[in-house]
């Protein structure tokens, strides 16, 4: 089951992913991100991480890809165009991302035995459920990191409230 | 069919997975000309990195990975309004979503 689960949903994450890349319209990018974002969430349920496979549904591809896709049509944007700028960007692009991807996969694969492998639920002892592991150390070892971090988002809303604004 | 069933996957299997978005990524952020596009292929990039995360934190069988994951998710919140509303300024002023023609900053 964990295999049928990650071949299917990482094939699908990598059709998507490759259809943000080849699609030239925007919102058909956007939603071709809700569906890598979507497999990601399975993938991380299959490697036990409950509430991060919720937390992706609802922040990721319900929050962050409404407002993408209200940007986009906020703003009207249509079919991108090929400048000649973009030939450079295409000479190093695939090359550089292919080698990144070459050294990535080189050192994974070398490391193989180490890395271990994995079983559906995880490390849970059915006992305590993830969620309330994850609370328990975000509540009492890192309760400061969490709270700046409300900080930081009211900070992120006034500066997208003072950049987004009109100039009377 | 019961041993397929029952089949485990490598560590590295989802580790390489992540590195084919992340390259994917890169490609797109290096090759799309539309701003929000350019922007979409960072989010890529950062859940292909989340992805990471939670994969060691299944080896380690510890939660910080995953806790880490949670953060880099509330700060890609955070950037993805910033982002957007310093998109919806540039082509306020400039009218246009194409990279190459917003280089104000390149003379």
């Amino acid at each position: 089951m964990q295999l049928a689960l990650f071949i299917i949903f990482g094939v699908l994450a990598v059709a998507g992913a490759l259809n943000l890349l080849l699609q030239r319209h925007p919102i058909n990018s956007a939603l071709s991100l809700v569906v890598v974002m979507m497999s990601l969430a399975v993938l991380y349920w299959s490697l036990g991480a409950e509430f991060l496979a919720a937390a992706q549904v609802i922040v990721y591809s319900g929050a962050i890809m409404v407002f993408f896709v209200f940007v986009i049509m906020l703003l009207n944007a249509g079919e991108e165009e090929r400048t000649t700028g973009s030939r450079a960007a295409y000479l190093v692009g695939f090359p550089g991302a292919a080698a990144i991807f070459c050294l990535l996969s080189f050192v994974f694969l070398s490391e193989r035995r180490a890395l271990g492998t994995t079983n559906i639920g995880g490390y849970l002892n059915h006992l305590t459920s993830n969620i309330s592991e994850i609370s328990t150390v975000l509540f009492t070892k890192l309760l400061l990191p969490f709270e700046v971090t409300s900080v930081l988002i009211l900070v992120a809303i006034l500066g997208a409230v003072v950049l987004a604004r009109k100039e009377q | 069919m019961n041993s397929f069933a029952a089949a485990q996957v490598p560590i590295a299997a989802y580790l390489i997975l992540a590195a084919v978005l992340f390259s994917i990524g890169v490609a797109a952020f290096l090759i799309k000309r539309n701003l929000i596009t350019v922007f979409m292929s960072i989010e890529l990039m950062l859940n292909a990195v989340n992805l990471t995360f939670v994969a060691f934190s299944h080896m380690w069988h510890q939660v910080s990975g995953q806790i880490f994951v949670f953060f880099v998710m509330v700060v890609a919140a955070a950037e993805a309004a910033v982002g957007l509303a310093i998109i919806i300024a540039i082509f306020r002023t400039r009218q246009t979503l194409n990279v190459d023609q917003i280089d104000l900053m390149k003379s």
